[in-house]
């Protein structure tokens, strides 16, 4: 079936098509344009490529499942998208998160939300020619993962926000790692505004290119580093404070063209702006206390003893549930059984920890909201992302609908390529983060 | 496509006497095997998450072009691996066979993360179980997204297999 | 919360096409009749109330209930920091309501969404196609009665 512009296109013009499988490393999504010489006289976007079926999915899973769908929305920043689900679900049960825990994250938040924009700005600058920018971003960017990976087990999919805190504690080499992974950063950063900064190419390839006005950005219903670059405030985690934010000490820079220089801009500040958070937040935490504790048992001697006597020291628990020992469970989890998975500990140990962990996961119990929708948004790396969850009181969302933040960025491309050359088209869409798995669903 | 094909028991023919050149054949085979091994040009088929872990291992810190696959060729008819790297939904199949026709002989495919060895945790009516349902695979890379380790361990077995196979040019062709 | 003032203005404005106001989980929410839509929604964008931008809209379907089909509309006002969400109920028989791609520009694409998830027909949309299935599937996949695995491949599959 011939596409719109198929339809449309003129017979002296040509038409070329960026097709969905291109070396512009966002993902899926296929450019048609209608060319007369090297001007774009019109344009459309496909999108679909990489609909993964994700708000039918959660029809059909139980709230815990699909924390794991979550990661894969905006892979970059996947922390991030946990957080809103997390949240979105505490909005509805009236869940209060222990103070470490809204510490912890908030640093993993900005990480991701610092990797995000990294991976951002290093396609961008790669495809515009500039390979050196890329490599050492990505550099940078697997130090915030070893970071991430110490503490989650996972570099990049992690499910590691959980509906009333975080899986696990900090690891205990924590703060070394941080230590490195920001001072990294910042070289990293500061080698790159020098590289890019002033360069007259990228300048020429950035500067006054793709402009938009705040009027057709907020009809867009553009927000995050985009919008701002435009030079309208707007930052959720100022307008609508979550976790600790309204505690935290940090500025939202803000654009003044539009541009696609503003936005490469707008997010390099960011990322200073977000370490600058990291480590204030990681300096109001207690430092995590190392090690098991001394009388630590086997587990199966635990299991034995347990049916005479109560087990007051601690087990020792396999390398995949470090961090997740009773004794950090107050200060990760909130304390309310009936959405929290109890510690290990309780479930080797004792019959009310087994009855609850088996509650927990049995289908038709565990986690199950009160009836109603809820609208609940977070800072991700793109702009606000929301989640709108209509529950009907089961353990299954009715309808989990996404607002994905790069959607309606993505709708503003046809118009902000009009009128440019091909060779626009590239920058113009590195500088609009489009992450494919967030934009389809 | 059976792994490990080596050169004189695939090449038996049934009753008749073997050729006198039949050891330099093997040899040259060999070599057109290390030859390959050493020089693969990729084309990336990115679509998802796992397209992150693949910046990850062809960059600085997991190296992939130490075991000489990297050079990224943004062109399927000048690459000769196939990287299909990310979910494969409905919708992408038909161009995924496309891109996969336009490759010259010899090719070979790696399935990178689990969502194209068997759709991964997509088990629904958008995403395709499986891109050997599309194109036949040489390599599967399990993982989600796999770790930039278990894929240079995925890269090495297609260098072993790639050494090992029956080789094709000229006239004899791997798939016919 | 100045939110309850928003919503008793409009009770008071349009007495009968909005049905019911109430505050969810700390939302405001306005259940209106589909279709005074567009005049509410233009009232909204005016000032006082100046909820300019159009967050998100999406449908959930309610299968076994009549009117089967509820459209969401989340409006963000940026000058007051306020947020507001619109619902408006559709029969089975007639999936057709205004469209608001006249009044905001993503409301273009989010709309062809819910007609390719919902098949929801928007009237006034200048083109309305689905966006993210391919052409020739067929059906609706986000409605209740799709079933999850029933896939329609485009290419034939070999093995």
């Amino acid at each position: 079936m011939p596409t719109r512009i198929e339809k449309e296109a003129r017979p002296e013009t040509m038409l070329l098509n960026m097709g969905p499988s291109h070396p512009a490393m966002h993902g899926t999504i296929r450019i048609m344009l209608e060319l007369d010489g090297e001007r774009i006289l019109n344009s459309e976007v496909e999108i679909g490529y990489l609909h993964r079926g994700f708000e039918k999915t959660c029809e059909n899973r139980t709230y815990f499942n699909l924390l794991i769908y979550t990661d894969r929305l905006n892979y970059v920043s996947p922390l991030i998208n946990n957080l809103g689900y997390a949240m979105a679900i505490e909005k509805m049960l009236g869940v209060e998160v222990p103070e470490r825990a809204q510490y912890i994250r908030v640093i993993m938040s900005e990480l991701s939300r610092i990797s995000d924009h990294l991976t951002c700005l290093a396609a961008m600058a790669m495809e515009s020619g500039a390979f050196t920018v890329f490599l050492y971003k990505m550099k940078a960017r697997e130090f915030l993962w070893d970071v991430i990976e110490q503490t989650t087990g996972a570099r990049m999919t992690t499910s590691y926000v959980r509906v009333g805190g975080v899986r696990a504690d900090l690891h205990p080499e924590f703060e070394t790692a941080l230590k490195k992974a920001v001072v990294e950063t910042r070289k990293v950063l500061k080698d790159v505004h020098g590289l890019l900064d002033k360069n007259k190419i990228f300048i020429n390839r950035t500067r006054d290119i793709a402009v938009i006005s705040p009027e057709d950005a907020i009809s867009f219903g553009w927000t995050g580093p985009c919008l701002r670059s435009t030079g309208v405030y707007y930052d959720v985690r100022k307008a609508q404070p979550y976790l600790s934010y309204n505690r935290l000490d940090f500025e939202v820079p803000l654009g003044e063209r539009g541009d696609n220089y503003d936005r490469y801009m707008v997010r390099m500040k960011e990322m200073e702006q977000s370490l600058r958070i990291i480590e204030q937040a990681a300096g109001r935490i207690r430092k995590t206390p190392a090690g098991i504790l001394a009388q630590a048992v086997d587990p199966a001697v635990a299991i034995k003893s347990s049916r005479r006597q109560k087990i007051k020291g601690g087990i020792k628990l396999s390398p995949n549930l470090e961090g997740a020992e009773r004794v950090k469970y107050r200060d990760i989890l909130s304390a309310d059984k009936g959405y929290v998975v109890p510690p290990k500990e309780d479930v080797y140990t004792t019959i009310e920890g087994l009855i609850n962990h088996f509650k927990f996961f049995m289908k038709g119990a565990g986690i199950r909201p009160p009836k109603g929708e809820v609208y609940f948004s977070v800072e991700g790396g793109n702009g606000e992302l929301g989640y709108y969850i209509v529950s009907d009181g089961t353990d299954r969302p009715y309808r989990l609908h996404l607002r994905a933040p790069c959607f309606h960025i993505v709708a503003a491309l046809e118009q902000l390529i009009k009128g440019r050359y091909v060779a626009d088209v590239i920058p113009t869409f590195g500088s609009m983060n489009m992450i494919g798995g967030e934009l389809d669903r | 496509m059976s792994g490990n094909e080596t050169g004189p028991a695939m090449l038996e023919t049934k009753g008749k006497p073997r050729p006198p050149a039949r050891f330099i054949t093997t040899q040259f085979n060999a070599v057109l095997g290390w030859a390959r091994k050493y020089s693969l040009f990729q084309y990336p088929f990115i679509t998802a998450c796992c397209g992150m872990e693949y910046m990850s291992t062809a960059c600085a810190h997991f190296d992939l072009d130490r075991f000489g696959a990297g050079w990224t060729r943004f062109s399927p008819r000048q690459a000769d691996m196939l990287l299909v790297v990310g979910t494969v939904t409905q919708k992408l199949a038909p161009v995924l066979r496309t891109v996969y026709e336009q490759m010259t002989d010899p090719k070979w495919v790696v399935a990178f993360g689990t969502c194209t060895v068997s759709g991964g945790i997509y088990d629904n009516y958008a995403v395709v179980q499986g891109i050997d349902l599309i194109i036949p695979v040489d390599i599967y890379i399990p993982g989600c997204p796999p770790r930039p380790e278990t894929v240079l361990d995925g890269l090495l077995k297609l260098q072993e297999k790639i050494q090992h196979q029956e080789q094709d040019w000229r006239w004899k062709k791997r798939r016919p | 919360m100045e939110e309850t003032k928003t919503l008793d203005l409009l009770k008071e404005k349009f007495p009968g096409e909005v049905k019911d106001v109430f505050t969810s989980f700390g939302d405001g929410v306005v259940i209106i009749d589909k279709g005074a839509l567009l005049s509410i929604v233009k009232y909204l964008k005016d000032k006082p109330h100046e909820y300019n931008m159009l967050l998100d809209l999406s449908c959930v379907d309610y299968l076994g209930e009549d009117p089967r089909f509820e459209m969401v509309y989340h409006l963000f006002s940026l000058p007051r920091n306020k947020r507001l969400r619109i619902k408006a109920r559709l029969a089975e028989d007639d999936l057709r309501i205004p469209s608001l791609a006249g009044l905001w520009k993503n409301a273009n694409w989010l709309e062809r969404e819910v007609f390719d998830m919902f098949g929801v027909h928007f009237e006034g949309h200048p083109d309305l196609r689905r966006i993210f299935m391919y052409d020739c599937f067929e059906g609706y996949p986000l409605r209740k009665d799709y079933p999850l695995r029933k896939r329609q491949p485009c290419i034939k599959f070999r093995e």
